[in-house]
């Protein structure tokens, strides 16, 4: 029996570990970068953590938030990938992982990952493809998109540039297209150009970007030095 | 053979990692996963799990670490005598921040089958979507379409077994049946009401001021059309949290019709213009 004399611990299992992440999709690419700094509060954990896992050959996921609910993310998204593959002698595809990832999220509806997850690849077609998600699992195509501490300086910087949205004569990208138009040069710039941008305006961007870049040759890894104050 | 097949997908089979399932006795979810000691849905360790939820979840906390779930909305639904005209805006905000311009708020359950998304995103994605299975499966057993009373009730149902545990939804389901065109509004608390007009959302009040300006059972197809779309641009002009562009859905005997998806600002101009037009 409980008396009146117990007490709860408080339960406060989140943290925010802050970084960004972004992605931007193509005809026939898609980017997926992240910055590597870890940080809580005020001090910086390390400045080499990576966010952004390879999933498959077709598949990214980046995650920004709280880090230990973020690698859980993954570990799980991953497992489940293996079993699939077991199960069905293929590889998963991206807008599958894309379907698993939302209801995986959504089965811990009443108790969230603190995690905000960008998920980039090429889809069947081959062509990029990027979904967004909040805590708990909506989930949405889209053809660009920046997620994390600085979401909110990049994301419009990204509409501006990538879906020429307010710009007066350039043919605009609705946001409900899968696509940009972008060549995979132009996305690199445009993300080179985004992260150093948003380093010098939110602390818990910094230190190192990595960039995966996602064509039907497969992954490659770039990792390029942001300023480390 | 079919019933077979029905068993492989409606028994515990299907309880396995990832896919949605709320236990085979179907309208009391949670206390089958209690009883079954088969709970799907992850919760934290504390007493009362739904105030946990609650600290880090609603919008009026002061928590360190706020998780702000995309939410705000204006959507409509109103049936006329050629059928049921269903339109939605296209914001999604987390806290005071726009998180998207362009969700999806019309749901296709099936090809006879609407549902709308008001409230919490994800709640309504995922409720519908696992609505969208369930009315597979009464196809298959009975061998003909769930009608839209039953799925809104099936729908009713599920939500209301998750009572009190924070889930946030309206929504109206719409579709064509035997009996015609049918509406319902269903929302978290378990409230189902049948109707001929409903608007749901933070917008709703200023789109129902157009709507019942000019609602009438016998309008043409276009014109309860270009209503629905008018009553959704006024919301997002008044309402903060609507926004983005205007998507409509137009349901007849022969299942839901996509009509359009209008970006806002195109809207905004076009109708300035018209009314420049007219002085």
């Amino acid at each position: 029996m409980a008396t009146s004399s117990a007490k709860e611990a408080s339960f406060s299992p989140y943290e925010d570990n802050g970084g960004t992440n972004l992605a931007i999709a193509g005809q026939d690419y898609c980017v997926i970068a992240s910055d590597t700094r870890q940080s809580r509060g005020y001090n910086i954990n390390t400045r080499f953590a990576p966010k952004t896992f390879k999933l498959s050959d077709k598949t990214v996921l980046s995650t920004a938030g709280c880090q230990p609910d973020g690698n859980m993310v993954v570990t799980r998204i991953k497992q489940h990938m293996e079993s699939y593959k077991h199960a069905h002698n293929k590889e998963m595809s991206t807008p599958a992982v894309g379907q698993l990832l939302s209801t995986m999220l959504y089965m811990k509806r009443f108790f969230p990952y603190y995690s905000f997850n960008i998920l980039g690849g090429l889809d069947k077609e081959g062509k990029g493809c990027i979904y967004s998600y909040d805590a708990i699992g909506s989930a949405e195509r889209v053809p660009c998109l920046a997620s994390g501490s600085a979401a909110a300086l990049v994301q419009p910087f990204l509409d501006n540039q990538v879906r020429n949205c307010n710009q007066v004569g350039k043919p605009r990208i609705m946001a409900a297209s899968p696509v940009s138009h972008l060549s995979l040069d132009q996305a690199i710039k445009i993300t080179k150009d985004a992260f150093t941008s948003a380093t010098e305006r939110d602390i818990y961007t910094g230190d190192n970007l990595q960039i995966f870049i996602v064509t039907r040759d497969g992954v490659e890894e770039q990792v390029h030095p942001l300023k480390r104050d | 053979m079919l019933s077979e097949i029905v068993a492989q997908y409606s028994n515990d089979a299907a309880l396995t990692a990832g896919s949605a399932h709320t236990g085979s006795s179907g309208l009391l979810g949670r206390d089958f996963a209690k009883m079954t000691n088969d709970l799907i849905f992850d919760l934290p360790n504390t007493q009362d799990p739904a105030e946990f939820l609650n600290t880090y979840t609603d919008v009026d906390s002061s928590a360190d670490n706020q998780i702000k779930f995309a939410h705000g909305t204006t959507t409509l639904g109103f049936k006329y005598d050629d059928g049921v005209v269903i339109c939605t805006d296209s914001r999604a905000s987390q806290g005071s921040v726009i998180a998207s311009q362009s969700v999806k708020k019309v749901i296709e359950i099936n090809p006879y089958l609407l549902g709308t998304m008001a409230g919490g995103a994800a709640d309504c994605q995922f409720w519908e979507r696992e609505l969208g299975r369930r009315c597979r499966l009464y196809e298959l057993r009975n061998k003909e379409r769930i009608s839209v009373a039953a799925a809104s009730k099936l729908l009713g149902n599920m939500v209301y077994s998750y009572k009190g545990m924070g889930l946030s939804m309206g929504t109206m389901i719409s579709g064509w049946d035997k009996m015609g065109p049918s509406l319902f509004y269903v929302d978290n608390d378990g409230t189902r009401l049948r109707g001929d007009l409903f608007s749901v959302g933070s917008g709703s009040t200023f789109a129902y001021g157009i709507l019942d300006s000019a609602y009438d059972a016998g309008l043409q197809k276009n014109d309860a059309i270009e209503l629905g779309r008018r009553a959704i641009y006024h919301a997002a002009h008044r309402d903060a949290f609507s926004g983005g562009s205007v998507r409509v859905y137009h349901i007849n005997e022969d299942g839901w019709e996509f009509i359009s998806l209008t970006d806002f600002d195109d809207l905004h101009w076009d109708y300035t213009d018209r009314a420049n037009r007219a002085t």
